[in-house]
């Protein structure tokens, strides 16, 4: 049987963060992907911040780069316009993610990850000394060993729950996604589009994000029971009301669900760390978790090098995971999360009257969990509102 | 227990992870159902494309 320092199961961003990191480290990791390309088919609008590319201390590459992005057209639901223009330069690019997780992936290989391609953990099993792992590829079927698996598998988090944690998301806290990337369309080529509503989108938004002067990812997330029809009947209804979409072609569909809620106190077990979307790291803003998986990776690598020199891998010791990341992340995302359970309980015309008090630089600050109480002073003019005004404080 | 409708299903997976019973799997060939399904619907109402139902019994 092989034995390796770390396992990790998953090949996105958040498990190349960890073999990344783990390999910079020293130690002996395999990486395993089960599906046949790593970074397709894509669950994400393939939206990255540059401040996100920064906190996960990548560099830059054109390569993966499809459009830079300097802006956004954010839409309330009267179809208001609030233009958010970035100061310093390009806010950000509409990536290619087959290109970019490939790239990190390269990283992760370059500081010595073995990856496999098209390799499934079909079974794990906790052992006296660590965990077995039965691998399957084209047929065939092997063990492997390691005293540490690192879960980055994804929002269906099978692994976690194998091993006895509890990573089942309420359906509340997952955003029932659809996406197609469309071409010969009419955008503007430099700003994403964001759309709110209850009739457009409950509890969540629709997007266009370009790629090119007509080519763009141009998606929906929803959330039950607010949403009354499929994710798909929104987008398409969406795409319908848009005479520049409603012409355009069809390149690709995608489908997801995005944990945008339900972040865990514990995403750690005996012989194991849970990163990434099987953890919950995503942005409860905007549903994004590229940078959030990546740097939730990293840090469990950091947690393992210690657990490696203090060859201890107990979920007592592995504890120190949940307290670096909530200090890291959870703290700033869970305040993410309060400021959206406010904004999403508004009904339209109240959204629409808040549209006329605040202006795109005020959405740039809230985004960054700023002016939280700016906001609540404006709800709070509406005595309806102060009760919900007040979890903002 | 749950039906998947394989023209539909574009295999994203994220009715997996809402399941309560871990009775889904996603898979090279798309989403499974085992015994452990008890029915509930959970994963019929967060499908985004509409394919999954609730079967007979």
């Amino acid at each position: 049987m092989k034995e390796y320092d770390i396992i990790v199961i998953g090949c996105g961003p958040a498990g190349s963060g960890a073999a990344k990191t783990a390999a910079e480290r020293g130690l002996n990791v395999l990486v395993v992907e089960k599906r046949a390309e790593i970074g397709a088919p894509k669950r994400c609008g393939e939206g990255l911040s540059r401040s996100s590319l920064k906190r996960m201390g990548i560099e830059f590459d054109r390569k993966w780069v499809r459009r830079e992005i300097i802006g956004a057209s954010v839409y309330a639901p009267n179809g208001k316009m609030l233009r958010v223009d970035y100061k310093e330069g390009p806010e950000g690019w509409v990536i290619e993610r087959k290109v970019f997780d490939k790239y990190l992936a390269e990283k992760a290989a370059e500081a010595g990850a073995k990856i496999l391609a098209k390799t499934e953990a079909t079974e794990v099993k906790r052992t006296e000394n660590g965990i077995t792992v039965v691998l399957e590829s084209q047929g065939s079927k092997w063990k492997a060993k390691s005293p540490l698996i690192i879960a980055a598998d994804g929002v269906e988090s099978k692994i976690a729950r194998a091993l006895g944690l509890n990573t089942t998301l309420s359906l509340t806290d997952v955003a029932s996604s659809v996406q197609f990337e469309m071409t010969a369309i009419d955008i503007d080529p430099d700003r994403i589009e964001l759309y709110f509503g209850n009739e457009v989108a409950p509890s969540g938004y629709a997007w266009i994000f370009p790629k090119g002067e007509k080519t763009a990812n141009v998606g929906i997330g929803v959330r039950k029971p607010w949403a009354k029809k499929s994710a798909l009947l929104y987008l398409q209804d969406f795409i319908q009301s848009k005479p520049g979409l409603k012409k355009g072609s069809i390149l690709e569909v995608n489908s997801g669900g995005v944990p945008v809620g339900g972040l865990l106190e514990n995403m750690v077990a005996d012989n194991l760390i849970v990163v990434g979307d099987a953890a919950h790291q995503v942005n409860p803003i905007h549903g994004g978790g590229i940078s959030e998986g990546f740097i939730g990776g990293k840090l469990a690598a950091e947690i393992a090098s210690q657990a490696f020199e203090e060859r201890d891998f107990s979920s007592a010791f592995l504890e120190k995971y949940n307290k670096l990341w909530w200090e890291e992340r959870g703290k700033a995302l869970l305040k993410l999360l309060k400021l959206r359970e406010v904004v999403e309980r508004l009904s339209d015309e109240e959204l629409n009257w808040l549209a006329e008090y605040l202006k795109g630089e005020d959405l740039i600050d809230l985004a960054r969990s700023k002016g939280l109480k700016r906001l609540a002073k404006i709800l709070m003019k509406k005595p309806k509102l102060i009760k919900l005004a007040k979890k903002l404080l | 227990m749950i039906e998947v409708d394989r023209k539909k299903c574009l295999r994203c997976g994220g009715c997996v992870s809402v399941c309560p019973a871990t009775a889904l799997t996603l898979t090279e060939h798309g989403i499974t159902v085992n015994d452990n399904c008890n029915n509930c619907g959970i994963c019929v109402n967060f499908c985004p494309v509409e394919a999954l139902k609730r079967g007979e019994k």
